[in-house]
């Protein structure tokens, strides 16, 4: 019968959220029982109804410290992959993510050029990183786009991933030029370049979630329009559809999500690609399965990598992007050999 | 005059009870010319295949009638202009099969179908459980529900044809198009698929028939199927009537500069390619 998003793998993501958010909380350079985090955080929500088990240091430490870190995890996990699929829908090419296509080096010049330009005063710059962040990454997208498809006659999978990487080194070079002009706040790009979910209390989540609504809605909402692009432009007019208004609608949505999360976390990769595809896999190709499920285990995905991140060097912590990259690059390996026919 | 002009319409006039009215039909991309003043009309249930030799605008006549492809002239499908249908409605109207459709990799035999209902759900709605009951309906129409759970891509060449005219039922639509439904099939299986949508046409009910317009590359296949016939040759409409007065050896030879001699079969005239005599 049709493929519907069956309620047990919706349930497994939500556990896999939970487990990655007690497992994030309770460890640490100070470990917490995940019994004690569990109550603190029901001790919180229900306004102090249950008494928690914590004292007040390691109260603060979870809810001033851990919490806003991981949930700030969730969120971009779930924005990368859910913009990964999106993208894979659209562009029709199982090898499209926000890494690849060099959405997310464009979006790091732009959040770049504001953090070494400084324009403005340093109470607007902060606003600004979102935004120059998603101007480079909108225009990262249309120059992979263009180029891949300047020879529309040979445009494969390979090619327009091939223009992502072209996009993405050219974006990358002037960033290292920016860098080297403005060696002062080199330290602070980098260790930002290289992914970092650091946080100072609950700023950058704040920033983030109104970013992280507005992609996932409309994202989610045009998940059967993803189905039906899946069978060709002209098939998909033919079924009523308006294909370059909702691919459009699409990219942008795709976009600002992936955008906002660099603007916070720096410069992720793969998650966009080894979610959608695991959940691909294991629950369906249909693009209504996998956008509601990339969500979920992405956000579960990420916040897991960033506990090994801060915990297998510890008291030093490693970027995120490197725990990515580490599991990411085999599975793309993977998924580049099981890549069967595609449509141009 | 060529044969099959005196069935051609008036310019100007539509006829009353056409299902699809073409008039001064013309697509140019570019400094090249598709299709150049081309009228038809297709009555309520009958079936039109086009001919021609490549390149003779055979596909793009058929995404113009769609209403997918802007052309110069007027198309009327059952009298309203095709260009000012919205798209839902229009997807309601007219189905079209295209020559060698996207396989959607991991795409089930049920949701490929079930794609046809597209213009009948809301945008943000999940399908109605009269749009489940519409694709099993069709897919047992075609004989399809033992595969109902594969795999398009694991299908064979017939099978999938089968699928693809499913997915076009299921938009409920009145005109059916299909571009070289038979290219990618064996004779055999080719019968079948044609006998198959002459069926489909014949059992739509008397008052909302089922029309088809088809393109076909088997000029023998194409008689035998269809009402009439319509020969296009460098995107201009040589001749259109029914299949004896338009596969002729005289029209053959002119327009695909080939050697064929026509004999009469049970159904139609058959064409049969002929080697060129040898140089001595």
């Amino acid at each position: 019968m049709t493929s519907r998003l069956r309620l047990r793998w919706v349930a497994v993501g939500v556990v896999a959220v939970l487990v990655a958010l007690v497992a994030g909380l309770a460890f640490g350079p100070v470990s917490l029982s995940p019994v004690d985090v569990v109550t603190d955080l029901v001790h919180h929500l229900t306004g102090g109804a249950v008494p928690t088990g914590l004292s007040a240091r390691d109260d603060a430490i979870l809810t001033q410290l851990r919490l806003p870190r991981v949930v700030l995890g969730l969120l971009v996990g779930a924005l990368l992959a859910l913009s990964g699929g999106c993208y894979q829908g659209v562009f029709r090419n199982p090898l499209a993510d926000p890494y690849l296509l060099g959405v997310a080096a464009g979006a790091g010049l732009g959040a770049t050029a504001v953090i070494v330009l400084r324009p403005g005063s340093t109470v607007t710059a902060p606003l600004l990183i979102p935004l120059a962040a998603f101007v480079g990454a909108l225009a990262a997208v249309a120059g992979t786009y263009l180029l891949g498809a300047a020879g529309a006659r040979f445009r494969s999978t390979v090619t327009l991933i091939l223009a992502g990487v072209a996009i993405a080194a050219f974006c990358t070079a002037i960033q290292t030029y920016l860098l080297q002009a403005h060696s002062d706040t080199i330290q602070e790009v980098y260790s930002w370049l290289l992914g970092q979910l650091t946080v100072s209390g609950w700023h950058e989540v704040l920033m983030l979630l109104p970013y992280a609504v507005v992609t996932s809605v409309v994202v989610l909402s045009q998940r059967r329009a993803l189905d039906v692009l899946s069978v060709g432009d002209e098939e998909a007019a033919s079924l009523g559809l308006h294909p370059q208004r909702v691919r459009l609608l699409l990219v942008l949505a795709a976009t600002l999500g992936t955008a906002a999360a660099v603007a916070v976390s720096g410069l992720i990769g793969f998650v966009g690609i080894i979610v959608p595809h695991a959940v691909r896999l294991v629950a369906g190709s249909s693009y209504r399965i996998i956008l509601p499920l990339s969500l979920l285990f992405g956000a579960a995905f990420l916040a897991l990598a960033d506990l090994l991140a801060r915990t297998v060097q510890a008291p030093a912590e490693i970027p995120i992007g490197v725990v990515t990259a580490f599991f990411g690059a085999p599975f793309f390996v993977v998924v580049l050999r099981t890549t069967r026919r595609v449509a141009p | 005059m060529t044969a099959g002009e005196a069935t051609a319409p008036e310019p100007g006039a539509t006829a009353p009870d056409a299902m699809v009215s073409a008039r001064g039909i013309g697509v140019r991309i570019g400094a090249a010319t598709l299709l150049s003043e081309v009228d038809i009309d297709v009555a309520a249930g009958e079936w039109l295949t086009v001919i021609g030799p490549n390149g003779a605008g055979k596909s793009t006549l058929l995404r113009v009638l769609a209403g997918l492809l802007p052309a110069t002239g007027e198309v009327r499908i059952d009298g309203t202009p095709v260009t000012s249908l919205r798209r839902r409605d229009r997807a309601r109207q007219i189905a079209l099969v295209a020559q060698d459709p996207v396989v959607p990799p991991g795409m089930s035999v049920f949701d490929y179908a079930m794609l046809g209902r597209t213009p009948y759900i809301p945008p943000l709605a999940a399908e109605s459980a009269a749009d489940l009951a519409a694709v099993r309906d069709v897919l047992a129409r075609l004989d399809l529900t033992g595969l109902t759970d594969r795999e398009l891509s694991t299908l064979s060449g017939g099978e999938r044809q089968r699928v693809f005219l499913a997915r076009a039922l299921a938009q409920g639509a009145r005109l059916l198009l299909l571009d070289e439904p038979t290219s990618a099939l064996d004779i055999g299986h080719q019968q079948d698929v044609l006998e198959l949508v002459d069926e489909l046409r014949a059992t739509g009910s008397d008052d909302d028939p089922l029309t088809v317009v088809a393109t076909m590359h088997d000029l023998s296949v194409a008689g035998e199927y269809a009402d009439r016939i319509l020969l296009l040759a460098g995107g201009r409409r040589v001749a259109l009537g029914p299949p004896a007065e338009v596969l002729t050896e005289d029209l053959l030879a002119t327009h695909y500069r080939a050697r064929v001699r026509v004999v009469d079969g049970d159904h139609g005239p058959l064409v049969v390619p002929v080697r060129r005599a040898r140089r001595p």
